[in-house]
Parts: structure tokens; C-alpha cells; sequence
């Protein structure tokens, strides 16, 4: 955490110096932290047009980034603040900490077309039904009730269901990783 | 757009960013607002007839601290404020030691054998006092805002209250040229009325003209 703050620093002030690859860089860096962040407050759907928006934020605002002060606490008030326009669009009402820097950072959540791709790969060994709930709650973020309206199963059944069927996903990873 | 793109799109054509903006949007917005609420001041309220004399003697400058203080730290918050990421609860917390050494200045006043309380609490202009600083402060006040505006203040409510501090605390220490007033809990009760108002202008206003 505090090893990539000083990272995440020094590509900030060489792209606020003009170096388009160190802030490159960190873009994509601080992408995959605020996936995560958002992700967990706001649901997978709606987390990657509020990155997006925080990275267009973060990038129209550099200039009042001060290089005497961590760059994480910057980058999360931002991403708070975001949250929180968020939610009051949303009509909800808005508790987001103050002060939860450091917890931005301990997350990342990388979400390239090659890690999709594997998943797909992996679920296409899933039996169908079982496919199906995995998508909708793991990769769609649906809730567990939702879907077991739709599918018509009991919710306990549909927890029941993802959960066997990650267990049998991750079986199959490490067995490829042991091989 | 794909997040991946609109990275390379962001950092494409990277221009170097201009460098200290936040000090420098806040202090022509204080400068332009603190130069139009001087020329009020001095075209439509005037001087007090006995500056010279009055700025002899020790309530003048006591008056002069006390708003200037308060100033002071308004502009350190109001510069905290401006973008994410800064603490200013120290510099908020410190707002209490002028209220503080001026509150035992009008006790001390207050106290003395030959006072007179009603003339030392309410001079002959409290009707007004108030009413004045809070006009002398709005172009300070929008100057301010103009500043925030293009910054990145992400708690608006704090801002704006910041910056109606800062407004406040500016026009009073303008108005203390006009001001016949030289009585310690004058002061205290009827300059800080008047900055309070408009530190909560600044934070009913704050929530909706600094969003962005």
C-alpha cells in the first residue's frame, strides 16, 4: 500500500510534468482500485461509468493535486466525492467515511478482455443451469433474489447452486495451475 | 467507451500541468472581491472621521487581530478545502483561539468597576454592524466562488462555509476602517455575528454552487 503510494506519486508528477506514459500508467492503475471501490457500494454495473467518471475527474482536476500531500487521499476524496453525487441522484442517502484512504488502495480488480475470456472459457464447463446462475450473480451482479425470481428457484437454492459451481470452478483452476 | 480507451484518450497530447493553481485561482478571487468591497467601503460607508486618531490607540488594533485572525485562518481552510484530499480540522479548530483571547478581553472589560455594560455590549450601531459586513463580504464572497468554481472543493457544505469565513472576516476587517465601535464584547457579539452569516451563506449556498 504504502510502496504503491510513493509508485502512484511519482507517475502522477511526472504526468503532471507531461509524461503521457507514467500517467498512463497510473490511470490504469488507480482504474482497477476504483473498480473494486466502486464496485462493492454501488454493484458492477454502475461501477464502471462512476470509474470512468472519477477518471475523467481525477484527469480535469490534476492541477489541484498538491505534491506535499499522499496522492491516496487525493484520489479517494475524489472517488467519494463521486460516490456520494452518485447516491444523491440515486435518492439515497449518502454515508460515505470521511477518511478510508488507505482502504482504496487495498483493493484492485483488473478488468481486461483476456481475464473475461478465461471466465468464459472456465464457465463454458459449467452445466448450463449452473452457468447461468454464475453469470447472472458473479459477473452481472444481479442479487440472489432477483435471480431466483427469474429462474423460479428458491433463493436458498440459487446460493447453494453459485456457490457449488465456484467451488467446482476454482477445483478446475488450481487443477490447471497443478498440472 | 471502454475504460481501457478512455485512458489512452485522457493521456494522449499530455500537456504539463500548470503548477500552484489553487493558491493562485483563490488569491485573484480574494484580491478582485477584496478590491470592490474596498471601494464600497470607502465610497459609500466612508472612513470614520477620526482614523488617524483611532488607529493610535490599542482597541483599534485589537479590532483589526481579532478580524484579521480569523481571516488568516478562513484562507488556510478555504485553501484546504479547494481540492481533495487535505485536512483542515486543525486549522477549523484553531478558529477558536481568537474567539477565545477576545472573549477574555470583553470579560476583563466587562468587569471593570466603572463599566458600562449596555454601551460596551451594544455601542450605538449594532443594528447596523452585522448587516454591513455581511453586504461588504458577497463580492469577496463571489470571488471566492468564481475561484472554487474551478477547482475541486469535494465537500461542498465545508467549502462554502469556508469561504463565507474568509469573505466575513475580510469585510470586517475592511469595515473596522468605518467602524466607530472600539469595545472588546462590541466586537466579539457583532463582528462575529456578521462572519458567522456569512460563513453559513457560503455553507447553504456551497452545496449547490460548488457542485461539478
Amino acid at each position: 500500500m504504502i510502496e504503491a503510494e510513493a509508485q502512484y506519486r511519482d507517475w502522477m508528477l511526472a504526468g503532471l510534468a507531461g509524461d503521457a506514459a507514467a500517467y498512463r500508467r497510473l490511470l490504469a492503475a488507480l482504474s482497477g482500485h476504483l473498480r473494486s471501490f466502486f464496485a462493492r457500494r454501488v454493484g458492477p454495473n454502475a461501477a464502471e461509468d462512476m470509474v470512468q467518471e472519477t477518471l475523467i475527474a481525477i484527469h480535469t482536476k490534476r492541477e489541484t493535486y498538491d505534491p506535499g500531500l499522499p496522492l491516496t487521499a487525493w484520489v479517494y476524496g475524489i472517488a467519494r466525492y463521486k460516490l456520494i453525487d452518485e447516491y444523491r441522484r440515486e435518492k439515497r442517502r449518502p454515508s460515505v467515511p470521511l477518511d478510508e484512504a488507505p482502504e482504496l488502495f487495498a483493493h484492485d480488480e483488473v478488468e481486461s478482455a483476456g481475464a473475461r475470456r478465461d471466465v468464459e472459457k472456465l464457465l463454458a464447463k459449467l452445466p448450463a443451469a449452473k452457468r447461468a446462475l454464475v453469470r447472472a450473480i458473479r459477473l452481472e451482479g444481479q442479487s440472489v433474489a432477483e435471480t431466483a425470481a427469474r429462474t423460479g428457484l428458491s433463493e436458498s437454492a440459487v446460493k447453494v447452486g453459485v456457490h457449488r459451481a465456484i467451488k467446482s470452478l476454482q477445483d478446475d483452476v488450481s487443477g490447471d495451475e497443478n498440472r | 467507451m471502454k475504460t481501457d480507451e478512455l485512458i489512452a484518450f485522457l493521456s494522449q497530447d499530455l500537456e504539463p500541468a500548470r503548477r500552484g493553481m489553487v493558491l493562485r485561482w483563490l488569491m485573484l478571487g480574494l484580491t478582485l472581491g477584496m478590491a470592490v468591497s474596498a471601494l464600497a467601503m470607502m465610497t459609500m460607508l466612508g472612513p470614520r472621521p477620526d482614523l488617524h486618531a483611532a488607529m493610535r490607540g490599542g482597541a483599534f488594533w485589537m479590532k483589526f487581530c481579532y478580524t484579521l485572525a480569523l481571516a488568516l485562518l478562513g484562507f488556510i481552510i478555504v485553501q484546504r478545502q479547494a481540492s481533495a484530499g487535505a485536512d483542515s480540522r486543525g486549522a477549523i479548530a484553531a478558529l477558536a483561539a481568537p474567539v477565545v483571547a477576545l472573549t477574555l478581553l470583553a470579560g476583563s472589560q466587562l468587569s471593570a468597576p466603572t463599566a458600562n455594560s449596555a454601551k460596551l455590549l451594544m455601542g450605538d450601531t449594532w443594528i447596523v454592524c452585522p448587516w454591513l459586513i455581511l453586504a461588504l463580504s458577497l463580492p469577496i464572497f463571489a470571488g471566492l466562488f468564481m475561484a472554487l468554481r474551478r477547482l475541486a472543493p469535494t465537500r461542498l457544505a465545508t467549502a462554502g462555509a469556508s469561504a463565507g469565513l474568509l469573505a466575513g472576516a475580510s469585510a470586517a476587517t475592511l469595515y473596522g476602517f468605518h467602524c466607530p465601535e472600539l469595545a472588546a464584547p462590541f466586537v466579539l457579539i457583532w463582528y462575529t455575528l456578521g462572519i458567522a452569516a456569512a460563513a453559513g451563506l457560503g455553507a447553504v449556498l456551497g452545496r449547490w454552487m460548488l457542485a461539478w
